[in-house]
């Protein structure tokens, strides 16, 4: 057990890596996607559906192997970090995008009209009025997001990055003990997750109404 | 030049499908007028007064503050920036107050006269307390709305309107949300504003406050203007059997 320790903190690593990684891009294709999904242009709400419809109506899995396997068909090489951090990114995205465009949509009507009424443009009143209390709506949900993000970078031990669940699943051959492997692969993501969420707790109060 | 009308709607209608909200409605309101409109729920009131800001379109018909058509019609583009400009003019107040959660009231007042106006910080904080002054709120300048009273929110909305020096003032049922004990400190806010001549058009359920503070009373129902004239009239000799029964019912007990 003390013996692999070290491997798997340095395993536990690229897990944060990952989760980082994907969560900025995530974050990025979450605000666009939003922004796509609540635009005047019928072209780009379309674009931003399809988007979400597309990913959150199949498994996460097959976009990794999508992009990892079939990248090099169309002349995408990608390692298997790098793979891994934007089939991610743009999965927890399109959830992302739900969340944020909730969020914005939830900020009372009455709060653009009063900034209309006293003639700021649309713009102004999304980035002074709407999206201060949109995003304290958003906070929380997040959370949840990138909670079922750190947990769901374990699928790209499918295309053999090497993180916690893959480190955890070839120590099982030297030391003929799987319980334990992965009782401590676990427990290491579980400590990541309540990092994580003391962090979006911290995060929820600043940014609480007062 | 005088008697030329600040706000004049010409022939305003308004459909949704086949439901007329607004059907044919004139209305000239002259620089220091204080009109109130009245009228059972649904008959197209708010909708009127949301018209003359363009914040619910007119099917068909003209809106013009002064010399400016309001609901012109423009590209997407030069529409934004006409009818933003227009409406720095046109102060509106909510039923709902709809003071911004995340600002303090000092904000909420200086939000719009900092971005549009260029104020500096310290000119638009010597705008908040001259506004504050006038609505008797200055002490609670570095409150948030969620720690002010239903009255308290709706003299701080009437403030960042009037922070915004307008031209006519608008107020969507600004009382009726307001616990009954509330009321009094609003309507006295607003029977100042009239004496300083401030142009306002109010709708409103309260009769006793329209036959107290307006020039004018509109009474609308089912989408025009049933009857309209000099409170005395209106509320003391109606001529139209429509506005007779509507006051009826509301006048029971007032008075």
């Amino acid at each position: 057990m003390i013996r692999v320790f070290p491997f798997f903190l340095k395993a536990a690593w690229v897990t944060i890596q990952l989760s980082v990684l994907s969560c900025l891009l995530g974050l990025a294709c979450g605000a666009l996607g939003a922004a796509a999904r609540l635009s005047r242009s019928s072209a780009l709400r379309l674009a931003g559906a399809t988007y979400v419809s597309v990913i959150r109506g199949t498994p996460a899995l097959i976009q990794v192997f999508i992009l990892y396997f079939g990248g090099p068909q169309v002349g995408i090489q990608l390692e298997a970090f790098e793979a891994g951090v934007l089939a991610l990114g743009f999965n927890i995205g399109a959830y992302m995008t739900e969340t944020m465009r909730g969020a914005i949509i939830a900020v009372d009507r009455g709060q653009t009209e009063a900034a209309r009424t006293l003639g700021l443009s649309r713009f102004e009143t999304f980035r002074s009025v709407t999206l201060p209390q949109a995003l304290r709506l958003m906070v929380r949900p997040l959370g949840v997001n990138i909670n079922a993000l750190i947990k769901g970078t374990a699928l790209v031990a499918a295309i053999s990055v090497v993180e916690l669940t893959y480190t955890a699943q070839r120590y099982i051959g030297s030391t003929y003990k799987p319980f334990e492997m992965f009782f401590l692969a676990g427990a290491i993501y579980m400590a990541i997750i309540y990092v994580t969420g003391l962090g979006v707790n911290w995060l929820d109060r600043r940014v609480a109404l007062k | 030049m005088t008697d030329r009308p600040i706000i004049d709607i010409r022939n305003a209608a308004k459909s949704y499908g086949s439901l007329e909200v607004l059907k044919d409605i004139s209305l000239q309101v002259k620089r220091g007028q204080i009109v109130a409109i009245i009228g059972p729920s649904g008959s197209g009131k708010s909708t009127l007064l949301r018209a003359i800001n363009d914040l619910d379109p007119l099917t068909s018909g003209e809106v013009w503050l002064e010399d400016t058509q309001v609901n012109k019609k423009l590209p997407t583009r030069q529409y934004e920036a006409h009818i933003n400009a227009v409406r720095q003019n046109i102060g509106m107040v909510f039923q709902h107050f709809n003071l911004f959660p995340h600002l303090n009231v000092r904000d909420n007042i200086t939000l719009a006269p900092k971005m549009l106006k260029g104020l500096s910080k310290a000119e638009a904080d010597q705008l908040a307390v001259e506004q504050l002054n006038k609505v008797g709120l200055l002490d609670r300048i570095d409150y948030y709305p969620s720690q002010l009273s239903g009255g308290q929110k709706q003299r701080v909305a009437i403030a960042r309107a009037l922070a915004m020096k307008p031209k006519v003032m608008l107020f969507d049922e600004a009382t009726s949300a307001l616990d009954p004990e509330l009321v009094e400190e609003v309507n006295l806010v607003m029977k100042q504003l009239a004496e300083e001549h401030m142009t306002m058009i109010i709708v409103t359920h309260e009769m006793g406050f329209a036959q107290d503070v307006c020039d004018r009373v509109l009474f609308m129902d089912q989408g025009v203007v049933v009857e309209e004239g000099p409170p005395e009239v209106i509320f003391k000799a109606p001529a139209n059997d429509r506005t007779k029964n509507f006051l009826r019912k509301h006048l029971k007990g007032q008075n």
